[in-house]
């Protein structure tokens, strides 16, 4: 299973799903990562986490461990 | 109210709403939007009051006022924290939900919401104008960051954007004034002419079937709650809807909505995800139909900009540079005003005492309320200027990126990197560093940086050390390159840096265990910071200072005036009246010192450091120690003026006094052997390291929190860690050095 977290910094991919049903899945709903939705990796903060990633237009920092419960389609 | 009854999403009077008397009735305007869209900006413009705006997520954590004036009609307009969704899990986002719904504390429902939408990101903000909608108010939308998109060769049709929405769309550029007039005609039609605006999104149909259901098993008499309410309420499963709703209508009200989520489970997805899916499914058509955005998208400057400041690097380099200038200003560059006004205050208590006659009047005049005002008053400086760079960082955008490259850091604490900020701060001052957190936005986050904050070592600790090692710390020098009183200072100064990581993990365990907060941090577009934003953080912030905490010092340092005054003894004060009647003019100074030093010892102060010498006699401490440790309790640097005093050498003693210093030297115990060891001096200073010997912090903390209960807990788990600190470094480091 391919997720967010296992892009390099430049790459893209399109969402499947979001692993779980938490409070961290809605939030990153809202924030537009729906399923169908391409996202891609900009880069990895100096000290190995947290990510930075564009997403409908605008960018966000989140961590590895949360980049992981976003599933992306096989490439 | 407002709303067409007719309607089927139509708000009716609901038991949450306040009501309103007809008489007092003033327009009420709630401005909503995502962080980051100039929301406070426009706020600004159209208030004409100047609000602080932040660059960084969560900066707008308490709603502000202000009054907007259209063609005679004075409104009332509310700025709500920025929030990407109405489903609220911060407090900030349950305050913007609940001014929406009209059950905020204070505030009726607003007769027309002001949605603020970034032209550059329609998106993500359009997630929420959806939810707004259906909140059932009359809405009106400002669109901002036009500029920002036209150079990134984003072309919104506001037009066919108004028409798709149902709702009026106005541009604006509000720093430039363009569009605020329009604007404001837009919201004063909102209000004469009030509409519901048309839902826009419909959930499945099974959904809206149990939404109905619900709806009409909580209905009480002839009231049903309104539709958005119920529609949160089944899809935040035991969230703050329903535990406001579970308040007012009784325990059914969770049962009625767990039956209903049951059945809905069936549906495969999870409600949240139904929600979100179709909201952005609508979303989607809609930005396609209204937005073109170029096929290639250009390197921005805020790509470039981000290169450099996130890079391992340079990034690190300018990251070090600029924390160590936020550092240095409030460490060094407040220092000098600092000075003046503490030699302002000391001039006016000079003054004082020579005007005001002798007696408690005088004493309470010079030592208790100038004193206490000039307490409050230097930690301004330290606070405007750090608060000034604060703005700086966060207006300009980099303050995201500095939680972005320290998040990994803090995140082995528990913590995120949003803590870093207030956590280097207080290396200065914990007050500005406390005050400054509020820009973390998860609650349990932003108190632990609060209780953990007072321990680092704060430029209050500095004169202490200073007394204690110059005194009594050997200026040797080991292995021929580190100096002993040197490297003493230093392991004082990270005592604290050491002690706080296991403090956070440990809160965060247990008094502020919760689920894992994500950390989910907008990087927004780097701008030029606004002038006027600045400085009015800085005045802002000072002023709060000044108003609220600076309240409760003055009063304690009143109390503990009062406590090292009293009780004064009438035989001798005549006694010393009797002395100093014959005494030499010379002699007068000498007089004055022995009669204070004597106050001291006989106040209840004085009786207090007799009682707990008990207490302190593991630590290595005589009563005089002690009875200087509890005056210090305010402002752990009177330790030095309270020593002073026990000693016989008048008020004014600072660290570097020789006098005092030798003074010191010479206590003996009753069997000859000196009071003060090296060991004896270490135990105190790790005490003061440890210790929340600050009422400026605890009244900040009070202030802070809302409650008196987080201040209690800093005040005790401190005041025991360093007990227990002091009594390990006497009791062992007495066995092994002697």
């Amino acid at each position: 299973m391919r997720t967010l977290a296992d892009l390099s910094p430049t790459q893209e991919g399109r969402i499947h799903s979001i692993d779980g049903i938490d409070g961290l899945t809605q939030r990153l709903s809202e924030l537009g990562f729906t399923p169908g939705q391409s996202v891609q990796v900009v880069r990895f903060a100096p000290l190995g986490d947290p990510m930075q990633v564009r997403i409908r237009g605008f960018s966000i920092a989140l961590r590895r461990n949360e980049a992981r419960r976003i599933v992306l389609d096989p490439a | 109210m407002a709303a067409t009854a007719s309607h089927p999403s139509a708000p009716l009077e609901d038991p949450i709403s306040h009501s309103r008397t007809s008489l007092e009735r003033r327009y009420l305007i709630a401005v909503i939007g995502n962080p980051n869209t100039g929301k406070t900006t426009l706020f600004n413009a159209l208030t004409g009051l100047s609000q602080h705006t932040g660059n960084y997520p969560g900066v707008t954590v308490e709603s502000a006022l202000g009054e907007l004036t259209i063609e005679g009609d004075r409104l009332l307009t509310v700025d709500l924290p920025g929030t990407y969704s109405l489903a609220p899990r911060a407090p900030d986002e349950m305050l913007a939900v609940s001014v929406l719904l009209g059950y905020g504390r204070d505030i009726p429902a607003p007769d027309a919401v002001l949605c603020v939408l970034d032209a550059t990101n329609l998106d993500r903000n359009l997630y929420l104008l959806t939810q707004v909608l259906e909140a059932g108010r009359p809405v009106v939308i400002a669109l901002t960051m036009m500029d920002l998109a036209k150079k990134q060769g984003i072309i919104v049709n506001v037009e066919a954007l108004q028409r798709q929405l149902g709702v009026p769309v106005v541009p604006v550029h509000a720093a430039k004034r363009v569009g605020l007039s329009a604007l404001k005609l837009a919201l004063r039609h909102a209000i004469r002419t009030p509409t519901s605006p048309p839902p826009l999104i419909r959930l499945p149909e099974a959904v809206a079937r149990e939404v109905d259901g619900v709806r009409l098993s909580l209905a009480r008499g002839h009231r049903e709650l309104p539709r958005f309410l119920v529609e949160r309420l089944l899809i935040d499963a035991g969230g703050s809807i329903e535990q406001e709703l579970v308040r007012q209508l009784g325990g059914d009200v969770a049962t009625t909505a767990r039956a209903a989520r049951d059945r809905l489970a069936s549906l495969g997805t999870s409600l949240p995800q139904v929600e979100t899916n179709t909201r952005y499914q609508w979303i989607t058509q809609t930005v396609a139909a209204v937005v073109r955005r170029p096929f290639t998208t250009n390197l921005t400057g805020t790509d470039r900009i981000d290169q450099i400041v996130t890079h391992k690097v340079w990034g690190l380099l300018v990251f070090l540079v600029a924390m160590g200038l936020t550092f240095q200003s409030i460490f060094s560059w407040a220092a000098p005003l600092m000075d003046l006004i503490e030699a302002m205050f000391s001039a006016l208590g000079t003054q004082a005492r020579i005007l005001l006659p002798d007696g408690p009047l005088q004493s309470l005049i010079v030592d208790g309320i100038i004193g206490g005002v000039g307490a409050v008053v230097t930690f301004v400086p330290q606070i405007a200027i750090l608060f000034g760079l604060i703005a700086l960082l966060e207006d300009s955008g980099y303050m995201a990126r500095a939680a972005f490259l320290m998040d990994r850091i803090m995140a082995g604490f528990g913590l995120s990197g949003r803590s870093f900020i207030p956590l280097l701060s207080s290396f200065a001052c914990a007050v500005p560093g406390i005050m400054s957190t509020r820009s973390i936005d998860n609650h349990r986050d932003r108190i632990a940086t609060i209780l953990i904050a007072p321990l680092m070592s704060c430029s209050a600790r500095l004169p202490v050390y200073v007394l204690f090692i110059s005194a009594f710390i050997p200026g040797r020098t080991l292995w021929g390159v580190v100096g002993l009183q040197g490297l003493t200072l230093f392991v004082m100064y990270t005592l604290g840096l050491i002690v706080a990581p296991p403090v956070a993990l440990l809160l965060k365990r247990t008094l502020l265990r919760g689920e894992p907060v994500p950390f989910l941090l907008e990087l927004p577009p780097f701008k030029i910071p606004a002038w006027r934003v600045v400085l009015f953080r800085m005045y802002d912030r000072s002023l709060a200072f000044l108003r609220r905490a600076g309240t409760i010092i003055l009063a304690t340092t009143i109390l503990v005036w009062a406590l090292s005054y009293y009780p004064s003894q009438s035989s001798r004060a005549e006694e010393f009246q009797a002395r100093r009647a014959t005494a030499t003019p010379e002699e007068q100074a000498r007089l004055a010192t022995e009669e204070a030093g004597i106050r001291l010892r006989e106040s209840y102060l004085g009786q207090a450091g007799h009682a707990i010498e008990p207490l302190v006699r593991p630590l290595g401490w005589d009563w005089k120690i002690g009875m200087a440790t509890l005056a210090s309790f305010p402002a752990r640097e009177v330790i030095i003026a309270a020593l002073g005093t026990i000693y016989n050498l008048g008020n004014e003693q600072s660290e570097e006094s020789v006098e005092l210093r030798g003074a010191m030297q010479a206590e003996r115990w009753p069997d000859g052997r000196p009071v003060y060891t090296p060991v004896v001096a270490l135990s105190v200073m790790v005490f003061f390291a440890l210790c929340c010997q600050c009422g400026a912090t605890l009244a900040t903390i009070k202030r802070e929190t809302g409650s008196w209960g987080y201040a209690a807990f800093t005040f005790c788990y401190m005041t025991t860690l360093a007990y227990l600190g002091a009594l390990v470094v006497y009791q062992v480091g007495s066995r092994v050095l002697g």
